[in-house]
């Protein structure tokens, strides 16, 4: 993606907050996030275990609710769109791989990857698109495969197939490697980061993995639910 | 580990996380849907007996001809019975100068005990204009006599005129219109009068030798009926004989006989509901339970121990909610009752517990047969699933278990139908439909999918989910097919149940029969029936022969000591027809009906009576007819339709063999109550010909038959709320794998609407399946069921498999819609994580 200005931020927020009420007690999982993301940047949001980097990561795609705050997608306000708004946004401009893979087990590779294409409507060749993008992830021969047919490093192929099939502005990887063994995961951030760099989309990646954040050209740290400086 | 601690424990949690919401739910509503049933149709079974008992005027009759002993009136009296008694014979009634042949009734106290006596009020004896009617609160005063409309116009009374009865002296009070009686038939039907008991002895008519019926009425608790009728049974003589209701007429008898079985299946398409919704509940508890009895593997526990972990869980489970159904069910059976006093006149009895323990029964017998089996097959879930989640179970388990379901239901439905050929017809027909409709549906699950790639997007991703989940979803099909199929049956044996009673007794059915028709009167008839402008109906000739011998040998009723019945018929003589068609409502059952214009010696006989009398096909029968005798032989056997209020006869011959006999005609019409007027001229113009007004017995049947189908309709809904049952544990099954889909599709940006269309794609297909297979199987069913265990012809009808495909379809559409808008509405990411 060639148009994209490199010192626009393609993702902001402002005082990001959520809190979930466990019982009689209320408990701040985000406050106050600040943050800016500008387009063909990668980032890696890091932090322990618990420390939020899942929901900061839900929040920044909509696909949940703050309890205050500001998400700007792509300079839209997405908290003000409703809820088949920010899914149409979602299926404009991100792209997602999930820790554990999220394929739809009813539907073969290929199909899968074709999903988000037909979701949008956007493109008629969703078929030729999707098998080439297999191709690309080195499934070529697994195209008719159902999920319970593959092995996780493969079903992590097919979820990063699909994650590039709309070619997104922003891909959001949620522990990418979280499931699978470090060979295989070597490989999958490697093919992740090629993608990545062949449709020039922004990254923003979540790991507790420092030697893995270290590849992305910035570190937000988060501890406690808030940006660590 | 305390096993059962641990499993009250489990049970207690599960229930409170509503894990449990679907099973519970689909166990409450069979089992308060089926207890609901059967309360309802016990106390409405009882409340339709008692109606017709009205035309008895008792719950039971002792009849004989001589005097009955003291020691049956005591012991009915010691049951708690009420009684009473009346005495009947024929007698002349005089005004001084005309006399009239009357059939006199004696009665006591407190009869009628059943159904009351309805009198045209005083003022209107001058029968000027339409009688207002009054309900009598006594029997006759001694010294009177109340008479009917007979013998009010032969002998052209008025109010207080003075009668002679035998020796007796009667003052005339009251004119009759309507009272119970039983032998409302061809037989005495002529002029009736009722006088007081007391004064029987004034009269001086009972002789020795005299034609004096002897009842003994009985009425009360059923079960207390019953008890006095087992013991009187084995004390009765020859001369004497019980009544109830169902041996005295065979119209209501095949009425209630019917409407009973109706309501049996009813209850039993409740049970097949049940059975289905719980084996599609029962699906989403194995799977929810999948990683906790691993995590238990995992940590030690045998499958002995999660064992009886579930067993006793599931126990507990089942005790539970089916008592929670039977309260339910005797609640909704009380509101129903009541809503329903309107249109059953009489006040309901109160049912048994019967109902309520067979509903618990019928509760855990369904959770250990179709719930249990796939739950036991949790203990063998692999260990090794707690660190690859998609390790599951093997299919083949479960599909074995659910033959532990089959075999349970079916001896259920073998016991709830108390038929066995009813029972097995309908296991027979459910567990044909499951084999095939299962083979079938895969089959078009397999073919659809392969088409999947030429569909476009909702239609590929319905199909999609269908393939993917396809062992599933032909259980689905299955269960939701059986559930359809079963209110589809009942629906097209309600309709044309009630459509055939209604066929068979018309608005105009003929309400008078006309008997004793000289040949001379029928040119004179009708002509009359032309001045009135009424159609002259057909005359039925009639010959009356006694059965002197069956293929040469002489029979008396002698040959028939063993056969109360078949010796009541030899004695009596039968009347004999001749007939050139098959009459409409007659069927040949064996041999074939003759040729137009034959003079072969051959008759035709009902096939009951064969079977009582004992003959078959090919025998030949000798009739003493007037002294001569008559000789043919048997060339076909037919069925009667006895319901139907048409003159029938057991012997029909070819016309022209008769001809040298001496005839009389018999004809039956309908006279609309206003034009009774026709009648008193009829009876003034051929004072020879026997009136029988069939009117009040008409209208009885009638109302009975409406009430009957009210009753079914009510019934109906209960099963359709079991249908509802399905439909939500059907749809609640898959619930999980949707709410999970539903978040990865938002995830990648699709919207409601696109979610929405590619899961109606997938309801609509699994809908239309279910709809076809239940259509098909329903048209099968219906028509053996009809044929075979209510005996009415069954009438194919093409509409049932657009109705059926098309309700399979919308419904399953709508429901499914309906029950997982949740699922589109939860956030994506909560669920992604949940599950991820």
């Amino acid at each position: 993606m060639l148009d994209n200005d490199v010192n626009q931020p393609i993702l902001w927020t402002h005082a990001l907050t959520k809190q979930v009420n466990t019982g009689d007690t209320q408990l701040t999982i985000l406050q106050d996030i600040d943050l800016q993301v500008n387009a063909g940047e990668a980032v890696a949001i890091i932090g322990a275990s618990g420390s939020g980097k899942s929901t900061l990561l839900g929040l920044l795609a909509g696909l949940d609710l703050p309890t205050a705050g500001k998400v700007h997608l792509d300079a839209i306000d997405i908290f003000t769109l409703d809820e088949d708004s920010r899914a149409a946004l979602r299926g404009k401009i991100l792209g997602f791989v999930f820790q554990s893979f999220q394929l739809l087990p009813a539907l073969t590779a290929t199909e899968n990857v074709m999903l988000p294409l037909e979701l949008s409507q956007q493109n008629k060749n969703a078929e030729a698109i999707a098998r080439k993008l297999l191709e690309r992830v080195g499934l070529a021969k697994r195209l008719n495969h159902y999920p319970k047919q593959l092995s996780g490093g493969e079903q992590q192929r097919v979820a990063i197939a699909r994650a590039f099939a709309t070619d997104p502005k922003l891909l959001l990887a949620d522990e990418p490697t979280g499931n699978l063994d470090s060979a295989t995961g070597i490989q999958i951030i490697d093919l992740m980061f090629e993608l990545n760099r062949e449709h020039g989309t922004t990254l923003v990646l979540v790991t507790h993995d420092e030697a893995l954040s270290r590849r992305c050209s910035r570190q937000i740290r988060l501890a406690d639910g808030k940006l660590v400086p | 580990m305390n096993h059962l601690k641990l499993s009250f424990r489990m049970l207690r949690r599960d229930w409170r996380a509503g894990e449990l919401n679907v099973l519970v739910l689909a166990l409450i509503i069979a089992v308060s849907g089926m207890t609901t049933v059967g309360f309802f149709a016990e106390r409405v079974e009882l409340a339709l007996t008692r109606e017709s008992n009205q035309l008895l005027g008792a719950d039971l009759l002792v009849i004989s001809s001589r005097p009955l002993p003291d020691t049956y009136a005591d012991e009915a009296s010691r049951l708690g019975l009420t009684i009473s008694s009346l005495t009947k014979f024929p007698s002349m009634i005089s005004d001084g100068e005309n006399n009239l042949l009357t059939e006199i009734k004696a009665v006591t106290e407190g009869y009628p005990l059943r159904g009351r006596i309805y009198l045209a009020s005083r003022s209107s004896m001058s029968r000027a204009e339409q009688p207002e009617i009054t309900i009598a609160d006594t029997i006759p005063q001694p010294g009177t006599i109340w008479v009917d409309e007979k013998v009010m116009t032969r002998l052209d009374l008025k109010a207080n005129d003075v009668v002679d009865v035998g020796a007796a002296q009667l003052t005339v009070t009251e004119l009759v219109v309507r009272e119970p009686d039983h032998s409302v038939g061809f037989i005495n039907m002529g002029a009736r009068a009722m006088i007081n008991a007391s004064d029987l002895l004034e009269t001086d008519l009972i002789q020795e030798g005299s034609r004096v019926s002897y009842q003994l009425l009985v009425a009360g608790e059923v079960k207390a009926v019953q008890q006095f009728r087992d013991w009187i049974k084995p004390q009765l003589t020859k001369a004497q004989r019980v009544e109830g209701i169902r041996d005295a007429r065979p119209e209501i008898k095949a009425a209630l006989e019917r409407a009973e079985k109706f309501l049996s299946l009813a209850a039993l398409a409740s049970v097949v509901l049940a059975a289905a919704a719980i084996a599609l509940a029962v699906r989403r508890f194995t799977q929810r339970h999948l990683d906790g009895c691993a995590v238990m593997r995992s940590l030690g526990a045998s499958q002995q121990q999660l064992f009886h972990l579930y067993w006793y869980y599931f126990t507990a489970l089942g005790v539970i909610a089916s008592a929670i159904g039977c309260l339910i069910g005797f609640a909704a059976q009380q509101i129903l009752t009541h809503w329903l006093i309107g249109i059953v006149d009489t006040a309901l009895p109160w049912p048994s517990w019967l109902p309520a323990l067979q509903g618990l029964l019928v509760g855990l017998v369904l959770l250990v047969g179709f719930a249990l089996p796939p739950v036991l097959n949790l203990r063998s879930v692999p260990a090794l699933r707690v660190l690859r989640r998609d390790i599951g179970l093997s299919n083949t388990h479960s599909l074995a278990g659910y033959l532990l379901g089959l075999v349970t239901l079916s001896l259920l439905f073998i016991w709830k139908a108390q038929d066995l050929k009813l029972g097995l017809y309908i296991v027979t027909g459910f567990v044909s439909a499951i084999i095939i409709f299962g083979c079938l549906g895969w089959l078009l699950i397999k073919v659809l999918s392969g088409l999947r790639h030429q569909a476009g997007g909702a239609w590929r991703y319905g199909l999609a989910s269908i393939y993917r989940r396809a062992i599933s979803s032909v259980l689905q099909a299955v269960a939701l097919g059986l559930g359809l199929m079963a209110l589809l049956v009942l629906t097209l044996i309600q309709n044309d149940l009630i459509d055939d009673w209604h066929a068979s007794l018309p608005p105009n059915a003929p309400n008078h029969f006309l008997v004793n028709i000289q040949v001379d009167q029928v040119q004179s008839l009708q002509e009359f029936f032309q001045q009135y402008e009424i159609e002259p109906p057909p005359m039925y000739p009639m010959v009356k022969g006694r059965l002197v011998k069956i293929n040469g040998k002489n029979v008396s009723p002698k040959s028939y000591k063993d056969d109360l019945h078949a010796e009541r018929h030899i004695r009596r003589e039968f009347n004999l027809t001749w007939a050139d068609e098959l009459s409409s409502d007659n069927q040949i059952v064996q041999g074939a009906w003759w040729n137009t214009g034959t003079h072969e010696a051959e008759l035709s006989i009902e096939e009951g009576i064969a079977k009582t009398i004992r003959v078959k096909l090919g025998d030949e029968l000798t009739y003493d007819i007037a002294g001569s005798h008559f000789t043919a032989k048997i060339t076909s056997v037919r069925k009667v339709d006895w319901d139907t209020f048409k003159a029938n006869f057991f012997v029909v011959v070819p016309p022209g063999l008769l001809d040298n006999y001496p005839a009389s005609f018999v004809t039956s019409f309908y006279v609309p109550p206003a034009e009774i007027s026709m009648i008193h001229e009829l009876v003034r113009t051929f004072p020879s010909i026997l009136v029988v007004d069939v009117a009040m017995v008409i209208n009885q049947v009638q109302q009975m038959i409406q009430q009957v189908s009210q009753a079914i309709e009510f019934v109906f809904l209960f099963t359709l709320l079991g249908g509802f049952a399905v439909l939500y544990a059907a749809i609640a099954a898959t619930q999980d794998e949707r709410i999970y889909e539903a978040a990865i599709f938002r995830t990648l940006g699709a919207r409601r609407e696109q979610l929405s269309r590619a899961w109606a794609a997938e309801f609509a297909i699994l809908g239309g399946l279910a709809g076809l297979f239940a259509s098909a199987g329903a048209s099968a069913l219906a028509y053996v069921i009809s044929k075979h265990v209510l005996h009415f012809d069954y009438t194919f009808n093409p509409w049932i498999w657009v109705v059926g495909t098309l309700t399979g379809m919308i419904g399953v559409l709508v429901a499914g819609l309906l029950g997982t808008r949740s699922a589109l509405s939860s956030p994506p990411l909560l669920t992604l994580r949940k599950i991820g």
